[in-house]
């Protein structure tokens, strides 16, 4: 069961506190995106072994919830960078000039929308509006909201995520 | 006694760049007072009273009355469980009040929901949060552990024999789990599609049990409403709805912001005095009044009021009150663009003319907009708000998306036509 492939197995810590999220729903499952969310916080994404530890834990097939990890824009199913930027794409902060930093982004990185820097250190990824509109335009670089972003000023910025 | 137009109930605990109230700075603030004031004193049925007399109408977009939509959960004391869940999904792009709710006073939120919990009786209440708001998580779930300690949440709170368990739920992304019958599929661990309704959220809800679903602002209001009497919140307001709004302007303004205003400001109002009118260099052109899913307003719309009925009869709806400010250096072609990308890529597939159809509207907007575009496209654009429109999908989306590009072709008809005949976009 445990070994489909080397990053299968979660940690003891992990199976209590997905056991815990499953407590507050009707059916275990409705705590599945939290769980998902936990595991992925420590290992930077969702392998098919650690789908499949999660699934068993929550009373679903590994497909069921494959397909629900796969519905979600922020559920990894795939490697990403050590830091995840996510530039807003939606009407305010493109009205404020989103096409000028994400290309200033391609330049700075060498990488397009849905791709990994070469050392590993950022993925870049579009999101939808982060509800900081006065602030156009935003992006998020891991856990934190980065407004007003100057396309000039990305090296200061980005050497706060080593 | 009736309230002032110059009182900001909301937002009286904000300060902005602080950090938000704590437990004993709330109490000190007088807060908790309204969930002792209920449990304590008042049955269910006149919390209910009293906010379906406040006119009180839902925060998030179709303006629902909230008493309204609380009296529609059965009463009968039959003791099946009933579910409260907060809908704090904030994603409509243009929107940013509930967060500046959650970030700045998210005792406020607390409070209103466990006196709706009280209201509806219900047991059980989620607060449905977006996964990007981690700064507001945070603060939320400290204020429900600071809850629970203070006896506000749990068991018998209070000693009033009342239980309610709360819980905060962290998404994981996708527009369409702020549909409410989304939001519900997605708590149950499931791909976030949309319900068929009727059966409604609240006679057959998460897990099929009752289940009412509120909007952060909502739900804000509350404590406010049942503290100081339905006859106060209405005087808030400059019209029949009551209450305060967060309102905010976004776009190529001097001062882009939130702001807590009555209910039935005028758009002059909040984007000269409040958003200190256009940046210097830009003139207005147009405006989506209440997030991306809303019919443009134009220069003859300025003396409007921002209630629900006054921009309904101005030809769009005030859904959530963020207006996004069109300026006349931004291509309208290429925003209408950018808005029908949005939605495609947002539709969670369920229904064929959602699915099929935004996609095809967005790819002839990209051909118009990159000066590929033919005359007959308008056509078939056209045809989609009527494919796409209110009755032929499950759910609010496609039916939201088509507001904009169906007043957007007739606003900025020349435009259209300028692309197809120059075959390019005059702004580049």
């Amino acid at each position: 069961m445990s070994t489909v492939d080397d990053t299968s197995a979660l940690t003891p810590a992990e199976i209590e506190a997905v056991t815990a999220l499953a407590r507050q729903y009707e059916a275990r499952r409705g705590a599945c995106i939290e769980a998902l969310r936990l595991v992925q916080r420590s290992h930077g994404w969702i392998s098919d072994g650690r789908l499949h530890e999660v699934a068993r834990l929550l009373d679903m097939s590994p497909d069921e919830l494959d397909g629900v990890a796969t519905f979600y824009n922020l559920i990894f199913r795939r490697p990403v960078g050590r830091h995840v930027i996510l530039i807003c794409d939606s009407v305010s902060c493109w009205i404020m000039g989103y096409d000028a930093l994400r290309d200033a982004f391609h330049t700075r990185l060498g990488v397009r929308l849905g791709e990994t820097t070469a050392d590993g250190r950022f993925t870049l990824l579009p999101i939808v509006c982060l509800g900081a509109c006065d602030h156009a335009p935003t992006i998020m670089i891991d856990d934190d909201l980065h407004h007003d972003v100057d396309p000039a000023r990305l090296d200061a910025l980005l050497e706060q995520y080593p | 006694m009736t309230g002032g137009k110059d009182e900001r109930p909301l937002t009286q605990n904000i300060r902005p760049g602080e950090e938000p109230f704590d437990i004993d700075a709330y109490l000190r603030a007088g807060g908790y007072a309204a969930l002792r004031k209920s449990l304590g004193g008042m049955t269910p049925e006149e919390v209910i009273k009293e906010v379906t007399a406040s006119n009180l109408r839902g925060r998030g977009g179709a303006g629902f009355p909230t008493g309204k939509k609380w009296s529609l959960a059965p009463t009968d004391g039959v003791s099946r469980r009933k579910y409260l869940v907060v809908n704090a999904d904030e994603m409509e792009p243009g929107t940013f009040k509930d967060r500046l709710l959650m970030e700045g006073d998210p005792h406020q939120l607390i409070e209103g929901t466990i006196v709706s919990a009280f209201a509806i009786q219900a047991s059980v209440a989620y607060i449905f949060l977006r996964a990007e708001y981690t700064l507001a998580g945070r603060r939320l779930q400290r204020a429900i552990d600071e809850a629970y300690a203070n006896g506000y949440l749990g068991k018998n709170i209070l000693g009033s024999g009342f239980d309610l368990e709360l819980h905060l739920h962290r998404s994981a992304g996708r527009y369409i789990c702020g549909d409410e019958t989304a939001m519900l599929t997605a708590l149950e661990g499931n791909r976030a599609i949309p319900r068929a309704k009727p059966p409604y959220p609240q006679i057959s809800g998460l897990w099929g049990k009752p289940t009412v679903v509120n909007n952060v602002e909502t739900l804000a209001n509350i404590p406010h409403i049942v503290n100081r009497g339905a006859d106060w919140f209405r005087g808030l307001a400059h019209g029949e709805d009551g209450g305060t709004k967060i309102y905010g302007a976004s776009g190529r303004v001097k001062h882009p912001g939130a702001w807590e205003l009555p209910m039935g400001t005028t758009i002059q109002e909040i984007l000269e005095e409040h958003a200190g009118g256009m940046s210097d260099g830009y003139a207005f052109r147009a405006l989506l009044p209440g997030g991306a899913s809303t019919p443009f307003l134009g220069e003859q719309h300025l003396d409007v009021a921002m209630d629900f009925t006054s921009v309904e009869k101005a030809g769009s709806r005030l859904g959530t009150g963020t207006m996004i400010i069109v300026d006349d250096r931004t291509c309208p072609v290429g925003l209408l663009h950018n808005l029908q990308h949005f939605f495609a890529q947002e539709s969670c597939g369920w229904c064929t003319p959602c699915r099929d159809g935004l996609p095809w509207v967005e790819r002839l907007l990209a051909a118009i907009d990159a000066g590929q575009g033919e005359m007959r496209d308008l056509k078939i654009l056209e045809m989609h708000t009527d494919f796409l429109g209110p009755g032929k999908t499950f759910c609010a989306l496609a039916p939201g998306a088509m507001e904009p590009l169906e007043s957007g072709l007739k606003m900025f008809r020349e435009d259209f036509e300028r692309h197809i005949d120059l075959k390019r976009c005059p702004w580049r």
